[in-house]
């Protein structure tokens, strides 16, 4: 809808964030305009600490002006506030056994993207961090959050669910494909290897409008994390 | 944010069941991810369709806020006690993943992690009692940012300081909490807009996160000699504690004090 699509949303954001990059494809996935806002971490802006002075991270999506903050409640945020965009988590039903099948679709979906929030992100910065027996812990780690993904998704195009192709789960999920090469460059496996279902599900979300014109290449992450390592003075 | 390290006996710790022989076994960590939906079958034939069921243990705070939900909605369901020191199939197979308390599972299907299963409660059961997230989308927003942070910024690190072993590790993690009451006592006075609870007039999603937590406040307390709620520092939530102590849900659910001061001290440097 036209009056939507003109809605004022800014996104307090940094190019690399995996994080904000769900923001921006589930905007893009809803056919919401967006004002997209470079932050300089070293020097956050005004804007940024007042909006989340509690975590003075990003992304922080500005709605007319009010901030929300933490990518999985703006994700949960632009579902509820756009209720006519393609939603991402199935919409709750009025009531009787339509509401617990709903309710239960919702919560697997919010289990699995809070799944990938406590282990997908630190575990690849172990990866890259460590040396030697740690690293191989990590890598050991990282096969198996990427198989356990891998058996939830089965045999599905998508994890879905919301009626839109792509669902919570996989704008979740999505962004870190792009850190995938850099996980199997310092970890020393492959994913096609490791997970092929995984694998083809990421070059499926890849040819997707939305995805690709929000993520970065494999090889920019991990010149990404390059300068990171020099940055920490990590060999 | 669950049970499975945060308040059990150290042997229980890391999550390897000292069994052998068994399919549960988790001493392989190599072994396939089960499928949700096998699961789902698997647990559907133990759990019976359509009944409620709450695998807890009974001093979990996360526990805690599953049954505060349960009670609110005025839903029946049946509580099974595990023996965290030993995992029932019914348990393992219902939560893999995490293998932490609580689980509950609805006509045989296991929901997992507490804040998702209050919020499952809360949509599953929209007709009964109080709806415990409000209606607008961004005050629900508002009231997920700090259901987040109380586990992340608050539950986390007071949770470690009965796992260290240095004095010094203690503090800091003691110092994380602090400074998380500090800025949790602003978020209740933007959520309650000056009312009694985080939800309003009425008890809310957050205050069942927060509200798990109260016996293990208290008992806190009782140990440090100190209020982890200051009066002075905090006088919001200090006032939230005595009042949320008064509910009838809190009454009938939370545990008692004197009884989580004892299991509590198991934990607490010789």
């Amino acid at each position: 809808m036209a009056a939507e699509k003109k809605a004022d949303l800014v996104l307090l954001d940094f190019w690399v964030s995996p994080f904000g990059q769900r923001c921006r494809i589930a905007m893009a996935e809803k056919g919401l305009d967006f004002e997209y806002r470079e932050e300089d971490l070293a020097n956050k802006s005004d804007l940024l600490l007042r909006s989340n002075p509690v975590h003075k991270k990003i992304p922080v999506l500005l709605h007319a002006g009010r901030p929300v903050c933490e990518s999985l409640v703006i994700l949960s945020y632009l579902d509820e506030a756009f209720p006519d965009t393609p939603q991402l988590l199935p919409p709750l039903s009025a009531a009787g056994a339509g509401a617990a099948d709903a309710a239960y679709a919702r919560a697997r979906a919010r289990f699995w993207a809070d799944y990938i929030d406590k282990k997908l992100y630190d575990c690849g910065s172990r990866l890259w961090k460590l040396k030697g027996e740690p690293q191989a812990q990590a890598r050991a780690e990282m096969v198996e959050i990427l198989r356990t993904l891998e058996a939830e998704l089965g045999d599905r195009d998508f994890f879905g669910g919301g009626g839109g192709r792509l669902g919570f789960v996989d704008v979740a999920l999505v962004p870190f494909t792009s850190w995938f090469y850099s996980y199997e460059r310092y970890g020393g496996f492959s994913v096609e290897e490791a997970c092929p279902k995984l694998a083809a599900w990421a070059r499926r979300c890849g040819e997707i409008d939305s995805v690709a014109k929000h993520l970065h290449s494999p090889e920019k992450v991990y010149d990404f994390i390059g300068v990171l390592k020099k940055k920490y003075g990590i060999e | 944010m669950d049970d499975a390290g945060c308040l059990e006996p150290p042997r229980d710790r890391v999550n390897h069941i000292p069994t052998t022989g068994t399919s549960n076994s988790t001493t392989q960590e190599a072994s396939t991810p089960i499928s949700i939906d096998r699961i789902g079958s698997e647990v559907k034939k133990m759990a019976g369709a359509g009944e409620l069921k709450l695998l807890g243990m009974w001093a979990s705070p996360y526990v805690s806020r599953a049954k505060l939900a349960l009670h609110l909605k005025g839903v029946s369901y049946e509580y099974v006690e595990e023996d965290l020191g030993n995992k029932s199939e019914l348990f393992l197979s219902s939560n893999p993943v995490h293998k932490t308390v609580p689980v509950l599972i609805h006509g045989g299907r296991p929901v997992c992690e507490s804040s998702i299963i209050v919020q499952y409660i809360d949509e599953a059961f929209p007709g009964s009692g109080v709806l415990l997230l409000p209606a607008d989308p961004y005050e629900r927003a508002v009231a997920r940012f700090w259901a987040a942070y109380i586990d992340d910024k608050l539950a986390a690190p007071w949770g470690k300081v009965y796992r260290v072993e240095t004095e010094e590790e203690r503090a800091e993690y003691m110092r994380q909490t602090h400074a998380a009451v500090d800025a949790l006592e602003g978020g209740l006075e933007e959520c309650s807009k000056g009312k009694a609870f985080f939800g309003g007039d009425g008890v809310g999603y957050v205050d069942v996160v927060l509200g798990g937590l109260v016996s293990w406040v208290r008992a806190g307390d009782r140990l440090s000699g100190g209020r982890l709620f200051d009066e002075a520092k905090t006088p919001r939530l200090a006032a939230w504690l005595e009042r949320f102590g008064e509910l009838d849900a809190a009454k009938a659910v939370l545990q008692d004090v004197d009884r989580v001061v004892e299991y509590s001290k198991q934990f607490l440097p010789k």
